[in-house]
């Protein structure tokens, strides 16, 4: 079955290993359509300028560039005003901006910040450095055997205490989809603000920050089809409003004087310095691309991977998966474990068959621990994946163990 | 990339060996080696007395590469003083950034040369090295406790 997209894809027509390259790393970064790569090459070569400084042609066009890569990227999270789209170089600087600027102020001793135990490192340590510095408390919502988040979870941890609850809307280890409509209604019921890590949702299905109602949400561009180094952050902008700069500097001031400094408004308060403009081109030019193939259609293909490769590794008698019981609530991630072989060796083994897997913690220590694992390998789709790179990391799971000396 | 060129039947035998895998009684140093990159660690007991290391042996969770590395450690430090492990940990870490690839300075390792591939791997080299680097750390806190 071929795929009228992986065309699009220059690296996806590279051998590795003098094999086809099997890329099935998408959960880390996805690869690049040329339309992302010819619109940032094309900004560099006829539209490179400062923007928002010069009054000359230029700078004025890379200005109109920019901005109107931020009315592309609210129309896209479905947000009211362009002012609450803040463009960062990825979600972890966005996580750090809300840690920093909205928890250092806004957090108290004795108050309790409520995130879950499948979150990214990025939206963990940061929450540990303000809880440290404020004298506040972690809460962690726990997962149950199968990795979700049960009512009486969300229920019992999210309390008037709560001031701040970040969770993920989908696990980078599990893809489950966690559900933010109950956690936003709870979190509101006692004051607190929401935010939404969408590194992993973002890419994958149409996620509506108004439908949703959720307080701040963070996507890097690079997990979906952009350049790395550009990020956003979406905020409400009343929340937007009251929160202080995280990065000062340049652009981001409305006037400097020898002792003190009045802010710009939103949404240039939070973007000091001279940003990637090319990058933020790529993104928009991701967002194009995404948005001609669908999100109907892109859910449609990984739900399609999803159910034809789970039961082929299910018949795998040395394999064991992770997550994978209710498959109505995942993307197109599945973590899984060769008995005896660690998933470095696994990951090794399936490279010289040209299979691109990621083996490890993923940035997720406590969510391992919890699952009392040390490390496991993760194939994540996206959709210019087929079924024929599921049967190629099928069949190159066929021989690992072999290679190490064990019996199949 | 040649497989089997990385994962010879001597590092396969080395991972699956618990040989040189238990806790030990009463050692002299104890000391974990941590890759933060993927998470595994090992922990390394040793028990020194006068200068030589009488026994060594390992725990913790790793990849064949680092299992059969520090396996392949133990085997050929014990018995050995502290000075001529440390010669050894030279020559391995040595061989492994390609700094040393004469046969003749390399025939001290023995079977430890089988990891000599994986200078060609920069994405395992850590694995190979990591209990090799917990030894000399374990050595110069033997040392310092003297």
């Amino acid at each position: 079955m071929s795929n009228i997209y992986v065309n699009d894809f220059p690296i996806l027509q590279k051998t590795m290993n003098g094999k086809r390259l099997v890329y099935l790393d998408n959960g880390a970064t996805t690869q690049k359509p040329l339309s992302v790569i010819n619109a940032v090459q094309e900004y560099y070569a006829a539209f490179n300028a400062n923007p928002h400084r010069g009054a000359y042609e230029l700078s004025v066009k890379a200005t109109q560039i920019y901005e109107d890569a931020r009315e592309k990227a609210r129309k896209f999270l479905g947000a009211k005003k362009t002012s609450e789209i803040i463009f960062t170089k990825n979600a972890t600087e966005s996580l750090n901006l809300l840690a920093y600027s909205y928890g250092m102020t806004f957090i108290n001793p004795g108050d309790e910040i409520v995130i879950s135990i499948a979150e990214h490192h990025s939206n963990i340590v940061p929450w540990q450095q303000v809880a440290k510095a404020k004298g506040a408390t972690l809460q962690y919502l726990y997962v149950n055997e199968a990795g979700i988040l049960t009512d009486e979870e969300i229920e019992k941890k999210i309390s008037t205490k709560t001031k701040i609850v970040a969770v993920t809307q989908v696990s980078n280890v599990l893809g489950i989809i966690n559900p933010i409509e109950k956690i936003v209604r709870k979190a509101h019921s006692v004051g607190a603000v929401v935010i939404v890590d969408g590194a992993q949702s973002v890419p994958h299905f149409a996620v509506d920050v108004r439908a949703l109602d959720v307080d701040f949400l963070v996507f890097s561009g690079h997990k979906m089809l952009a350049p790395m180094g550009v990020g956003v952050l979406y905020g409400k902008e009343h929340l937007l409003d009251k929160m202080p700069p995280f990065l000062s500097g340049g652009d981001m001031i409305e006037y400097v004087w020898e002792q003190d400094t009045s802010f710009a408004p939103l949404p240039a308060k939070f973007e000091a310095g001279t940003q990637n403009v090319g990058g933020v081109l790529g993104l928009s030019a991701a967002i194009d691309y995404i948005e001609k193939v669908g999100f109907s259609n892109i859910e449609q293909i990984e739900e399609d991977l999803i159910h034809y490769a789970i039961p082929k590794l299910q018949q795998l008698p040395f394999i064991t998966l992770y997550g994978c019981n209710d498959l109505s609530k995942k993307t197109g991630v599945i973590s899984f474990n060769v008995e005896d072989i660690h998933p470095h060796d696994v990951s090794s083994i399936l490279d010289a068959d040209g299979v691109a897997i990621r083996a490890g913690h993923h940035c997720a220590h406590p969510l391992m621990q919890y699952l009392g694992v040390n490390a496991t390998c993760r194939a994540s789709f996206y959709f210019y994946n087929t079924r024929e790179d599921v049967d190629a990391l099928i069949h190159a799971l066929g021989r690992v163990r072999g290679v190490l000396g064990y019996g199949s | 990339m040649d497989l089997s060129e990385i994962y010879t039947e001597i590092i396969a035998e080395h991972n699956k060996s618990k040989r040189n895998k238990k806790q030990m009684e009463n050692p002299t140093v104890v000391l974990k080696g941590r890759n933060p990159s993927c998470g595994d660690e090992i922990e390394l007991a040793l028990k020194v007395e006068k200068g030589i290391i009488q026994d060594a042996s390992f725990t913790g969770v790793g990849c064949a590469i680092s299992q059969a590395s520090t396996s392949m450690m133990i085997d050929l430090v014990r018995g050995q003083t502290i000075e001529k492990a440390q010669i050894l940990i030279d020559t391995f870490l040595g061989m492994i950034k390609r700094e040393i690839t004469e046969e003749d300075q390399l025939e001290i390792l023995d079977e430890a040369v089988a990891l000599q591939n994986i200078s060609n791997m920069p994405a395992r080299v850590k694995c190979a090295v990591l209990s090799w680097h917990t030894l000399e750390s374990a050595i110069t806190t033997e040392k310092e406790n003297k």
